[in-house]
């Protein structure tokens, strides 16, 4: 134990008088760059202490703007995604916008065109039961409806008003299962009666089997019903068959999508039969 | 106690250091007294005898010349405890053993104060091998010489007193 003690006094005695060497070794010996050893050391020691000083603080500055910069970027982002939330849905509304103007130029072009008095609506509601297809315009009464004016869409003819109110009427639509329409083949001039289905067809019904119909064929509105106005589209001719009998079976499909219908025209024009109608009930 | 004597043997063998080298110039070049004493020091005393002879000698020795006060300090300082080291650890107390002591001690010495004037830049040495090799040489020579006479000189003073005592008789 005397031993290792005498070794260890001897090991720190030998590192201490050495240490003192070095020091005054450097103190007194030049650097390449001109610098005593000692200073050197001693600014090369110290300039480290200062670079990890500099590196400790640079790293919590910048962990601290990291922070609030986090914090002015989180409060940013959440500005810019309210505004983003508030363009998109500005956005939603001028496309919506457009799409109606567009509909409203469609149907401004139809009224011009079928030289007709009309009145645009717009749906406001839909049936309130499948088993009957109705939708409901927020015109009325007010603007001159009645019962069984026809109801037309750019595309073609929607259906008739059956129930008129003040400021609101119930439209049938074409595809109703109690619907019917005046029908001719637009080609052939074969003349029959659309009725709805039901469903998303049309059924054309008492067309001769001998009747020139083909598929594609277009059919339009005969006008001899006194409800709808005559050459407005219905649809196309989907499927022909031979039923046998006196009449062909023919399937038709309506021109008008009737899921994604917005704004309509309610001609308020009599036809010649519904005007001969009210001049004879007078 | 040891220290204070190792310490007064290497003022004594800077003195001769210094006599010789003004009478014979080149033949300093072939023995450090110094350094033998300080080898011896550290192989009679001890690390710490040996570390702290070598480190007042060769401070001394560093102010006494030209060069950078502190590297034969250091030199000597690590020959000295080194030596002491190996005086502890080892039985020195042959010719030979303390022969190869010296001679090693000797290139240790070497090594270091050339190596730290080489380490920073401070002179330009050329190899001095041979130059080394005859001052290891030297020293190992003076360092058993001076070991053996140590070791005779009291004997042979009382083989001296006994001698004269027979005579007389």
């Amino acid at each position: 134990m005397a031993l290792l003690d005498t070794r260890q006094r001897a090991g720190y005695v030998f590192l201490f008088v050495i240490l003192g060497h070095v020091i005054l070794i450097s103190a007194q010996v030049n650097a390449k760059s001109g610098v005593p050893v000692l200073e050197a050391a001693a600014f090369g020691v110290f300039a480290e202490v200062q670079r990890g000083t500099a590196s400790i603080l640079g790293g919590i500055r910048h962990a601290w703007s990291g922070y609030v910069g986090l914090r002015q970027v989180r409060a940013e982002n959440e500005v810019l995604r309210r505004q983003l939330a508030e363009a998109e849905i500005a956005l939603q509304e001028q496309t919506a916008l457009a799409d109606r103007t567009r509909g409203l130029e469609r149907l401004l072009e139809l009224r011009d065109r079928s030289n007709l008095l009309t009145a645009a609506a717009e749906i406001i509601a839909a049936g309130a039961t499948p088993d009957f297809r109705t939708v409901t315009i927020d015109k009325g009464t007010r603007e001159g409806l009645r019962p069984d004016m026809a109801v037309i869409a750019p595309s073609g003819v929607v259906g008739r008003v059956v129930v008129p109110s003040a400021s609101a009427a119930k439209v049938q639509l074409l595809i109703d299962r109690n619907a019917a329409v005046g029908a001719l083949i637009e080609r052939s001039r074969a003349q029959a009666v659309v009725v709805g289905a039901g469903d998303e067809w049309l059924r054309m019904e008492y067309v001769s089997e001998v009747a020139d119909v083909a598929q594609g064929d277009v059919v339009v509105t005969s006008g001899i019903d006194g409800i709808y106005p005559k050459g407005f589209i219905i649809g196309r001719v989907e499927t022909v068959e031979k039923s046998g009998g006196a009449y062909k079976r023919i399937l038709v499909k309506p021109a008008v999508d009737f899921s994604s219908l917005e704004e309509v025209l309610v001609v308020l024009t009599p036809t010649p039969a519904r005007k001969a109608a009210e001049e004879h009930s007078q | 106690m040891k220290a204070a004597r190792a310490v007064l043997a290497a003022a004594l063998a800077l003195a001769l250091q210094t006599t010789l080298a003004r009478v014979v110039v080149r033949g300093t070049d072939v023995v450090d007294f110094v350094l033998v004493v300080v080898v011896y020091a550290a192989l009679t005393g001890g690390p710490i005898t040996g570390l702290l002879t070598g480190t007042f000698a060769g401070l001394v020795q560093d102010t006494l010349s030209t060069g950078v006060v502190g590297i034969g300090g250091l030199a000597k300082t690590i020959v000295g405890f080194l030596a002491g080291v190996v005086g502890t650890q080892f039985i020195v107390a042959q010719p030979v053993p303390r022969f190869v002591v010296f001679f090693v001690a000797t290139i240790v010495h070497a090594v270091v104060f050339y190596g730290l004037y080489i380490l920073l830049d401070l002179r330009q040495f050329k190899p001095a091998y041979a130059a080394v090799a005859g001052q290891a040489l030297g020293n190992a020579v003076v360092g058993v010489v001076a070991f053996q006479l140590v070791e005779l000189l009291p004997g042979a003073v009382e083989r001296r007193r006994a001698a004269r005592t027979r005579i007389r008789r």
